[in-house]
């Protein structure tokens, strides 16, 4: 008994993070910017790639190129195979119920697009309402502007407050028999909260009333369960999952997908077509026009792979450590104030330091080889929720460590010496 | 770090401190709104005019210290020009700026502004010191949209 107990603590505690191991599988860490280390603190706009994703789209070009289905040939079937292994890769990483539910899109953007000129202008109609968050990127606010504007719709925005926390009653009573959508980030990309979609799409659905969550944020950071979350649409980006850029996933539960019109004509999207009468194909090639991204998705699969080896809970309880460790690093530089400080926050720090604006510390930690992000972060409803023009974003990623941060802390401090 | 101190020299961190002319005109002749879609930077330039010349200029907005330096050094050198100056001002401290003129003797011309060659070595934030000029052409131009750094 004494000995099965022992074995259950071990196999319990939770792997060590070998986080210099992590840094040597990406090669630009090792990049020397104005005679420093880089320290790349901006992975919430873009993270950077392992060896496994380089090799893998380096494999696809030099080894496997060929266009994708119907293709008799070997190479075609080679990359058809790798192509539709990158879709199962990603339906497990979702936890979809089936690989025809993930479509391949550019982007969270063109997902969240693709969503509103299909669904959305299916479903929504003069006088209907659409619901979105106070702390949505550019991304997820646009497309129904445009929506709402062709269709004679309102778009409703759910506050937060001074943490940076959706108002749950607001979102509530904003929920109406007018409400035709709802469209939530699950990590607001500017603050970093972590809204709490499970209980969102609750209520939405309540009412009958479709879910689209944006996470593009999320799903670098945590395990993402589209069943358990329970939400219709969920869209997130390769390039932030440590793949490549002009790569993402829109998921959609089979039965919408199904109802849905195309996205856009072409090939593939296609059964049969003569000049009288096209007949689509099936989600998810229905939406997928044209030859895709085909090194875009391998890479992408391989990014997922490399994610699920570490761990994606893992990664997410070594982020957390660097959260904790940013928050009460940057608490003690005089005159920073943290903008978001949500209770649940992902593995960002945005702030404000009194009399300097953001641009000027960009420029100066970069000079210090620290990539930051200043700016409103393409959520400039955020930055006027807040009064402030822009912050400074420190966001990390899997392979940041403790001593970047203290470097970033110490880089902070230098500011205030050189612009006074 | 020479190179930092070469952008933020005490000439400009003094004037983003305290800018000149910082204010609203009651009446201008000429206001026009400018802003950097990229970091959220804005600024608004007034004019008034006599016979032609800049009687005076003030400007209002939020941005970084070579924004706010710039739209306060612009004020200062423009006072007393002539909107055709005014423009040849502006297009040798965008030179200046983009390190475009270094070489050609510009920098008697623009006088103090010549403080802003730093910029040249950081091409990230040209458009923070050029925003405030491009608003104030924008004005004497009679343009009703905000105008774009980009």
């Amino acid at each position: 008994m004494s000995v099965l107990n022992a074995f259950a603590a071990v196999e319990d505690s939770p792997p060590v993070f070998d986080v210099e191991k992590v840094r040597a599988d990406f090669p630009i860490l090792h990049t020397m910017i104005h005679g420093h280390p880089l320290v790349y603190l901006d992975n919430a706009a873009t993270s950077q790639k392992p060896n496994a994703v380089i090799q893998a789209i380096v494999d696809y070009y030099r080894r496997d190129n060929a266009n994708i289905h119907r293709g008799v040939h070997s190479l075609s079937q080679l990359a058809t195979e790798a192509f539709e292994t990158a879709r199962t890769t990603v339906q497990s990483f979702l936890h979809a119920v089936s690989s025809s539910e993930i479509v391949f899109v550019r982007g969270a953007t063109e997902a969240i697009n693709l969503v509103a000129q299909t669904y959305g202008r299916q479903h929504v109609g003069q006088g209907d309402e659409v619901l979105i968050t106070a702390m949505e990127h550019h991304s997820n606010i646009v497309p129904w502007q445009i929506l709402c504007e062709e269709k004679g719709a309102t778009l409703r925005v759910a506050p937060i407050d001074e943490r940076g926390e959706l108002l749950l009653d607001e979102f509530a009573t904003l929920l109406s028999p007018c409400t035709k959508f709802v469209s939530v980030t699950h990590v607001s990309n500017a603050l970093g909260s972590i809204n709490p979609v499970k209980l969102l799409v609750r209520m939405a659905h309540s009412l009958c009333i479709p879910v689209l969550v944006d996470g593009a944020q999320a799903a670098p950071h945590f395990p993402i369960d589209v069943r358990d979350i329970g939400c219709d649409f969920y869209v997130f980006s390769g390039h932030k999952v440590y793949g490549p850029t002009g790569i993402g996933v829109l998921y959609g539960k089979a039965a919408l997908l199904e109802e849905m019109p195309p996205y856009q004509g072409g090939g593939e999207m296609i059964s049969s077509v003569t000049f009288e009468k096209t007949i689509y194909n099936k989600a998810p090639h229905k939406f997928e026009a044209g030859t895709p991204d085909i090194a875009g998705v391998i890479g992408l699969g391989a990014a997922i792979t490399y994610i699920d080896r570490l761990g994606i809970g893992a990664i997410g309880a070594y982020e957390h450590e660097l959260l904790m460790h940013a928050t009460q690093m940057l608490a003690e530089v005089p005159g920073l104030r943290v903008i978001g400080t949500g209770r649940e926050k992902a593995s960002l720090v945005s702030f404000v330091m009194e009399g300097i604006h953001p641009h000027d510390i960009g420029t100066i930690l970069d000079q210090e080889g620290i990539a930051v992000r200043t700016g409103h972060h393409c959520a400039q409803p955020v930055m006027d929720r807040f009064g402030i023009p822009a912050t400074v974003r420190a966001s990390f990623g899997l392979y940041n460590t403790k001593e970047e941060i203290d470097t970033l802390a110490r880089c902070i401090e230098k500011v205030r010496g050189i612009l006074s | 770090m020479s190179e930092l101190r070469d952008l933020y020299q005490e000439v400009i961190l003094e004037h983003a401190k305290s800018p000149r002319n910082y204010r609203v005109l009651a009446t201008p002749d000429y206001k026009a709104e400018g802003f950097n879609p990229l970091c959220g930077d804005r600024c608004a330039v007034y004019l008034s005019m006599k016979d032609h010349v800049i009687q005076d200029i003030a400007f209002q907005g939020s941005g970084c210290a070579i924004s706010r330096a710039s739209a306060s050094m612009m004020t200062q050198s423009l006072k007393g020009k002539t909107a055709e100056e005014a423009e040849g001002l502006f297009q040798s401290f965008h030179g200046i700026v983009t390190g475009q003129n270094a070489a050609n003797g510009n920098h008697l011309e623009i006088g103090k502004l010549k403080v802003f060659a730093g910029v040249a070595g950081f091409p990230a934030r040209v458009k923070c010191a050029t925003l405030p000029w491009h608003t104030m052409q924008a004005a004497l131009h009679g343009e009703r949209e905000p105008v774009s750094a980009e």
